[in-house]
């Protein structure tokens, strides 16, 4: 009925009306617009590092005990703010000439018990769970299958002492066994993080911290250095991996493999051309089936990932690459022309390789299942 | 044979007698000019970092976004924090204090003038030290161990402005051994280093000044329980000061040290420790944040009851709880570590004396809600930032205890919800409480009051701005976004709310415009204070506005707590203020008595020593970070020269000079003068 009224009215006889018609349109546009913008940023399922969907007994605990105290503070919270609106609405100066003035009153020994004792309470309440998590979530269970992680600027390598093997940027693991992750740094200080599976733990040149990860799914979760690590910090990410324990024994069985050393003539062959003439062999380790030609980097010497199964990995460069809009091949191509460019101050330096050496070296890479 | 008589004076050496112009500002030892010297350079350096904080923001506003170099943005947020916790918040709070200790004590100056004057040019050559890091400093990529060199810094990798990248870039709490001189090596961290040096020097100077101040100069009847809470709390501050910054010097000294002379006490190489520079950075990290916030606490436990119209609720409770706060924030230091490994004793018991800290803070918030209730609220400026500093410091509070929930924890650190957090302490708390102060306080510098409508518009675009801009990181922090990180991929789902994050992060921006404008032109054109024009309750304003050189024309004598309130009040039997009927009157005889001294006044007299001795310790500090060269080697020796020559100078000055201020008769035109009661509602 309005609609028709208001249709009804000549726009240029009543210029308010005009007026009123535009605005009325122009907000519910904005506000349509805020409403479908609002929408996305309360979006959630779609945030890989979110710590709200945890996937550990170890992670759920602690998403437990953030709720708990979640919820005590948002109940302090709205006691507090809405005593200040109160306050605000009810004894805020009324300008009359014969307002009386306030009270003087100096304080109250019994209030100041009141809110001294009620929040000691409360906090004394909330230190129970919280004291006991911390003892049952910083140490490993015996028996737990270790994995060595070592902090590179800017990749986490992993070692399996048992299986002997070298990993990097993605970790794999068993579904729902103790994992004890024995970490430490070979340069700086970094920070290894999982939210989906526990809390964060540094890694510390020098010395040894422990995390105990276990996966209740299986599936892919996302990590990331937390600790500033220098200039690429923000590209040293991480991936863990939890299989069915029959995949992870594959998978184990596969990564102790030794790759195969390419045939002369072959496409391959020219790619390992390419890596043994550039200065790829100063950094990376690769284990061949012939042993002779393995090309094996001591520890402690400064090393890159082991590249023997570099293609059974699905990221690479510190879990960056391959970007959402790129596929893996435009990575890998991006990355050996010029490692700086996308990681500012990486240790691979631009080799200056030609367009025929990149791909020639993608070609070998990529047989290094 | 009196003593000054037999005193041998140099004559070669003359005291400054400059009163107006250059001269008399570097040569003052004036406490209120220094606070003002103070507060526009910390103003100064407040709109640098900000301007850092928005070419951040810019950065991370797209996902994957290539505006600044990864070298450019790691050098801007180290230069933030570190610019807005050193040289913004904390010499703000220095500002506060230097003006308006004295004031409040009822005293004429500190306790040690020319000291005072140290420390603000220590501070002022500090601070031009730590930013000549981005004309001479440089930030070079880390070489590996094994000598395979890394690609240049500064230069390599995607984005623009990486001229900007060769300043300090270790992070504001310089982590070891990221900011050693393995893995950053170049000179920028250097300066860090020692600009944070010489900054600490200055506050531990001012500290003993303040103490001694305090103890000393209150004026009669002014007993400690009787002093105005910011004076308390300027107290408990310098008390922090004083033993938290022997901590950092020594540690930034371990870091120099290894990174000058080859020492290995951060470096796992040579059998040192990482983790030791956390305790000593954090050690006196965390009372540094009670430095930071306590004046701010001060100020609004002023504003609150003036225009409440009601004395603080529980004086004595929200005095002791800022003593607790600071006697607790020692003790709490390793929760910033939480993440490090330390052994989970430790971590139970820091958590739990995390957690304590909550009560006094309470303490305090649920006493400023009492000094509300069953007022007469006017919500002038000063009012307005009071009550948002409450409300904000209030959510601060709350996710600092989130903080002591250890395993929480472990999920929070190093993202944005500590981001958002510190923010809403710091911002929310320290920076409200701080523009509140300066709207309050205002006529006392400048005998006008600031722009009403200005103020809140300003009050209300930075309320705003700094909510669209902090709440959010609570929830990016949450989802995942990692503190320090120059870059953010599309498929973390970090981006729509980083839009609205620098949406905010330009509203702020706006709303500082808005104050300037305001400060500027109120200063010129703005209303006439008059002596009192807020009603207020303590003895500064029993002075004229602007204050007088000599602040008291004379001595002040206090019988109680807020005495200025009560010359003018009375309590009728129900316990409500009376206006006394000569109240008038005496504001009137106050603001003519303030202005005509009935005898000569004698103040300390200005020096040019304290300039001269803070212009050498720069140029020593020069002189380390390039003390492999011939000129690195002369610079600490002219340095030291002029430091020591300034000392001696310093000594043998002469002590008496003619006071500036004399005595006049009483003029019977400025009997004439205007009360002007403010109405900025």
């Amino acid at each position: 009925m309005k609609l028709v009224a208001r249709s009804e009215t000549p726009y240029d006889a009543d210029p308010m009306a005009r007026f009123r018609q535009h605005l009325t349109r122009t907000t519910g546009l904005i506000g349509t617009a805020l409403l479908l913008a609002s929408c996305q940023l309360f979006e959630t399922g779609d945030q890989p590092l979110t710590t709200f969907e945890p996937q550990s007994p170890a992670a759920e605990r602690i998403d437990d005990l953030f709720w708990l105290v979640f919820w005590i503070a948002t109940v302090v919270f709205v006691l507090v703010m809405g005593a200040i609106v109160v306050i605000l609405f009810v004894f805020r100066d009324k300008k009359s000439e014969d307002a009386k003035e306030p009270k003087q009153l100096h304080g109250s020994p019994k209030l100041e018990v009141i809110w001294t004792v009620i929040p000691a309470l409360i906090l004394a309440a909330i230190a129970v769970p919280t004291v006991s998590a911390v003892f049952d979530l910083t140490e490993c269970e015996d028996g737990a299958m270790v994995v060595e992680v070592i902090g590179h600027q800017w990749w986490f390598e992993y070692h399996y002492p048992e299986e002997d093997i070298s990993t990097a940027n993605v970790m794999v693991i068993p579904v729902d066994q103790p994992v004890c992750a024995e970490m430490t740094s070979d340069d700086v200080l970094h920070n290894f993080w999982v939210p989906a599976l526990h809390g964060k733990r540094y890694l510390v040149p020098g010395q040894t911290t422990i995390l105990p990860l276990e996966a209740s799914e299986t599936g892919e979760y996302w990590g990331h250095c937390a600790e500033f690590c220098g200039l690429s910090h923000s590209l040293m990410r991480a991936r863990v991996v939890a299989m069915e324990d029959s995949e992870f024994e594959d998978w184990v069985g596969a990564q102790q493999e030794p790759t195969t050393l390419p045939a002369e003539g072959t496409p391959e062959w020219d790619g390992y051309q390419v890596f043994l003439n550039k200065a790829c062999t100063q950094c990376h380790t690769v284990r061949f089936d012939d042993e002779t030609a393995s090309i094996i980097i001591p520890d402690e010497a400064f090393n890159g990932p082991e590249l023997t199964h570099f293609a059974s990995r699905e990221v690479f460069a510190g879990a960056v690459l391959p970007g959402s809009d790129q596929t893996y091949q435009q990575a890998l191509k991006n990355w050996l022309a010029n490692p700086p460019a996308i990681k500012p101050g990486s240790y691979m330096p631009n080799l200056a390789l030609t367009e025929q050496e990149i791909n020639d070296l993608i070609v070998w890479l990529e047989s290094n299942e | 044979m009196t003593a000054t008589a037999e005193r041998p004076q140099a004559t070669i050496f003359k005291r400054p007698t400059a009163t107006t112009g250059i001269w008399s500002w570097l040569t003052t030892v004036d406490h209120k000019k220094i606070g003002i010297m103070y507060g526009y350079a910390a103003f100064f350096f407040f709109i640098l970092g900000g301007i850092e904080a928005l070419l951040l923001r810019i950065q991370l506003a797209q996902a994957d976004a290539e505006f600044l170099t990864a070298g450019a943005y790691n050098a801007l947020f180290t230069m933030h924090g570190t610019t807005m916790v050193f040289l913004f918040v904390m010499p703000v709070g220095a500002a506060f204090m230097n003006y308006l200790l004295p004031l409040l004590i009822g005293a004429r100056d500190v306790a040690f003038p020319r000291l005072n004057a140290l420390s603000w040019w220590i501070f002022f050559f500090g601070g031009i030290f730590l930013y000549s890091t981005f004309f001479f400093g440089t930030s070079l990529a880390p070489i590996s161990p094994e000598g395979i060199p890394g690609n240049l810094a500064a230069a390599g990798g995607p984005g623009t402005l990486h001229f900007l990248a060769d300043s300090p870039d270790g992070g504001w709490f310089g982590y070891q051994p990221n900011a050693g001189p393995l893995y950053s090596p170049g000179t920028a961290m250097d300066y860090w280093a020692l600009g944070l040096q010489i900054l600490g020097l200055a506050s531990l100077i001012s500290s003993v000044n303040f103490i001694v101040t305090v103890f000393n100069m209150r004026a009669k009847g002014m007993r400690l329980l009787r002093m105005p809470v910011f004076a308390w709390m300027s107290t408990v501050v310098a008390f922090l000061l004083l033993f938290s910054l022997p901590i950092i010097a020594v540690a930034l000294f371990m870091v120099t040290f290894d990174r000058q002379f080859g020492t290995l006490f951060f470096a796992p190489v040579g059998g040192g420790d990482p983790i030791l520079w956390q305790h000593l950075f954090w050690l006196f990290g965390h009372p540094e944040v009670y430095i930071l916030i306590l004046p701010a606490m001060g100020i609004v436990s002023e504003v609150l009851p003036v225009f409440s119209r009601k004395p603080l609720f529980g004086y004595s409770a929200v005095v002791f709880a800022g003593a607790a706060i600071a006697f607790l924030g020692f003790g709490v230091w390793a929760h910033h570590m939480f993440a490090s490994g330390i052994t989970p004793v430790a971590q139970a018991a820091f958590g739990l004396a995390t957690m304590t800290i909550a009560i006094p803070t309470g303490i305090k918030i649920f006493n400023w809600l009492g000094t509300m209730w069953g007022g007469r609220i006017r919500l002038t400026t000063p009012m307005l930032f009071a009550v948002g500093f409450v409300a904000m410091f209030t959510i601060g509070g709350l996710s600092g205890v989130t903080h002591s929930i250890v395993p929480s924890d472990w999920q929070q650190t190093d993202t944005y919800y500590i981001v958002a957090h510190f923010h809403y302490v710091l911002f929310g708390g320290a920076v409200f409480g701080l523009f509140a102060g300066l709207y309050y306080w205002f006529p006392k510098l400048t005998g006008k009051v600031m722009n009403p409508t200005l103020g809140k518009t300003h009050f209300w675009l930075q309320f705003i701005g700094f909510n669209l801009t902090f709440a959010p990181m609570h929830w990016l922090g949450l989802q995942g976004m990692v503190r320090r990180t120059w870059k953010y991929p599309a498929e973390v789902g970090l981006e729509p709310w980083n839009v609205v994050v620098t949406i905010g992060a330009f509203t702020i921006a706006a709303s500082i415009l808005v104050f300037m404008y305001n400060w500027y032109t109120s200063r010129r054109r703005g209303q006439d204070s008059g002596i009192d024009p807020w009603d207020a309750r303590t003895i500064e304003w029993t002075t004229p506005n602007p204050t007088p050189e000599y602040n008291f024309a004379t001595a002040p004598v206090v019988s109680r707590l807020d005495a200025f309130w009560h010359m003018k009040y009375d309590e009728d039997e129900e316990g409500r203020a009376v206006r006394k009927d000569d109240a008038d009157e005496i504001l009137a005889h106050l603001e003519y008595d303030g202005r005509n001294p009935s005898a000569p006044i004698h103040l300390p007299s200005p020096s040019y020593f304290p300039l001269i001795m803070a212009v050498g310790i720069p140029i020593i500090f020069y002189g380390i970070i390039y003390h492999t060269t011939m000129w690195g080697k002369a610079l600490i020796l002219i340095g030291a020269v002029i430091s020591l020559s300034a000392l001696i100078g310093w000594g043998i000055e002469p002590l008496e000079e003619e006071s500036p201020v004399e005595a006049e008769d009483a003029d019977e035109e400025d009997m004439e003068l205007e009360l002007v009661e403010v109405d900025d509602e």
